[in-house]
C-alpha cells in the first residue's frame, strides 16, 4: 500500500516538472524569437558601416599614422570580451563558451585580461583564477545599443590607452536553432574586409575622410559588441528552448513507466487483497 | 524622379522610401539632398531631418550619425532616429526638466557633460515635436 501512495506522488511531482519545463520552453522560443529580429534589424546598418570603413581604410593615408583603432601593434597583453548568458538550464552552452576561451588563454604567452558579460561566464573566470578587469551582468533580454555601450567604451579605451594590444570576442554563435557554436573573433585592431572593386565610388567626404572614419571605428567597435551580445542572447533562448524540450520529453517518459509501475502495483495489492478474502472464506466453511 | 532613402538605427530600419527631397543637419551645415547629387559622406550633427516625397513632409529628429549618397540612393546612419509623431513630448519634457536640474547642482565634469548632452537631446525632440504641431494647425 505504501509503496503504492509513494508512487503516485512521484507521479505527482514529475507531472509538475513537466508543466515548469514545458513553460519555459514556450518563454525561451518566444525570447528566442524576438533577440533573432533584434539581431536582424540591426544588419542593414552594420553592413553600411562595414562597407564604408573598407572603402576608407582602402584609401590612401594622408600622411601620418593610421587611425589608432586600425593600428596594429606588437602584442603584449591582449584582454577577451567573453559574453555568456545570466542564468543557466541551457545545456551547455555556457560551459562550451567558458571552455573555448579557457583553452585559447593558456595556448597564450603573454598576459590577458576578461572582461565578462554574463554572470556564468564572470563566475567561471573567477573560480579558475583569472583577471577579471570588468564584468557586467543583468543585460535582461532586450539589451538597446545604449546598454551595451559602457563595455565598448572599456574595450576602446584599454586599447587606445596601449593597456592591451588585442583584443577578442567570445560568444555563442546562432548557427541554427539547434546549433549555436563558440566563436572567438578578432575585434582589435579593426581589419577592415577587401573592397570588392566596383564598389568604389568616388564620394566627397565632409569634413574629410579622417574624421569620418575616425568616427565610424569607435561605432563599428560598439556595433560588433552590441551585435555579439544580441546573438549570444538568441543562441542561449535556443538552447533554454532545447534543454526544455529535452526535459519535458524525459518527464513525460518517466510518468508513463512510473504509472506502469504504479499500475502494476495497485493490481498486485488487490489480487492479494482477494486471494485473502477468497482465502478467509475458504477457512469459515 | 526620387531618390531612395534609408534611414538605419543599430537596432532598426526607421524609414525606407522614395522620396523628393532630403534636407539632412550636415557637420558643415544644412544640406539639401536631391536625386543624382553628386556621391557623398558626411557625419550629421544633432538636429532635425526633413523629407518630402509628394507634397508630403515629413519631420525627424536625429542625433548625429553619418549620411551617404549615392547616385540612386541615400542612407543615414542615425545613432538615433525618431520621427516626430513618434515623440513623446511628455517624456522629452520630463528629461529636459531633470537635465536641467542635474546641471544646475554641484557636478562633475563628467556629469554635467552627460546632463548637457541629455538636455540638447530632450530640446531637439521638443522643437521637433513643437514644429510638427505647429504646422499642423496652420493646414
Amino acid at each position: 500500500m505504501a509503496n503504492i501512495r509513494l508512487i503516485r506522488r512521484r507521479i505527482r511531482g514529475v507531472q509538475s516538472i513537466a508543466k515548469i519545463t514545458r513553460a519555459m520552453e514556450m518563454i525561451a522560443t518566444s525570447k528566442m524569437r524576438r533577440a533573432q529580429e533584434a539581431g536582424v534589424a540591426g544588419r542593414p546598418y552594420d553592413e553600411k558601416i562595414r562597407q564604408v570603413i573598407s572603402a576608407l581604410a582602402a584609401l590612401p593615408q594622408a600622411g601620418g599614422a593610421p587611425h589608432p583603432l586600425l593600428q596594429r601593434r606588437a602584442v603584449n597583453k591582449i584582454a577577451v570580451v567573453h559574453i555568456t548568458s545570466d542564468r543557466g538550464l541551457c545545456g551547455g552552452l555556457n560551459s562550451n563558451i567558458n571552455r573555448t576561451t579557457a583553452s585559447f588563454l593558456v595556448e597564450q604567452e603573454v598576459p590577458a585580461t576578461l572582461i565578462t558579460v554574463g554572470r556564468k561566464g564572470s563566475e567561471f573566470m573567477r573560480r579558475v583564477g583569472r583577471d577579471v578587469r570588468a564584468e557586467f551582468t543583468r543585460l535582461g533580454d532586450r539589451p538597446s545599443l545604449l546598454d551595451t555601450l559602457p563595455i565598448s567604451r572599456i574595450v576602446i579605451d584599454d586599447y587606445c590607452s596601449g593597456l592591451v594590444d588585442v583584443v577578442y570576442l567570445a560568444y555563442a554563435r546562432f548557427v541554427t536553432t539547434m546549433t549555436q557554436t563558440p566563436v572567438l573573433e578578432q575585434l582589435l585592431p579593426v581589419e577592415p574586409a577587401e573592397m570588392p572593386a566596383m564598389q568604389n565610388v568616388e564620394y566627397i567626404y565632409e569634413p574629410d575622410p579622417e574624421a569620418v572614419l575616425g568616427e565610424l571605428l569607435p561605432r563599428f567597435v560598439e556595433m560588433e559588441v552590441y551585435h555579439a551580445i544580441l546573438e549570444s542572447i538568441a543562441s542561449e533562448q535556443s538552447a533554454r528552448m532545447v534543454a526544455m524540450r529535452n526535459a519535458t520529453e524525459s518527464a513525460n517518459e518517466l510518468i508513463e513507466d512510473l504509472t506502469l509501475l504504479y499500475n502494476k502495483a495497485r493490481q498486485e495489492s488487490i489480487t492479494t487483497e482477494l486471494l485473502d478474502i477468497t482465502g478467509g472464506a475458504a477457512a469459515l466453511k | 524622379m526620387t531618390i531612395r532613402l534609408d534611414i538605419v538605427t543599430a537596432e532598426q530600419l526607421v524609414f525606407s522610401d522614395d522620396v523628393d527631397i532630403v534636407v539632412a543637419p550636415g557637420i558643415d551645415g544644412e544640406l539639401a539632398v536631391l536625386p543624382r547629387h553628386a556621391p557623398l559622406m558626411t557625419m550629421l550633427q544633432p538636429g532635425e531631418l526633413r523629407l518630402r516625397k509628394g507634397g508630403e513632409e515629413t519631420l525627424m529628429a536625429i542625433t548625429g550619425g553619418f549620411l551617404e549618397v549615392r547616385p540612386d540612393r541615400v542612407t543615414v546612419l542615425a545613432d538615433a532616429a525618431e520621427r516626430a509623431e513618434d515623440i513623446d513630448a511628455a517624456r522629452a519634457e520630463e528629461a529636459k526638466r531633470r537635465a536641467e536640474e542635474r546641471l544646475s547642482g554641484k557636478v562633475s565634469e563628467a556629469d554635467a557633460a552627460r546632463a548637457e548632452a541629455a538636455l540638447r537631446r530632450s530640446l531637439l525632440r521638443l522643437r521637433v515635436a513643437e514644429k510638427r504641431r505647429r504646422r499642423r494647425s496652420e493646414l
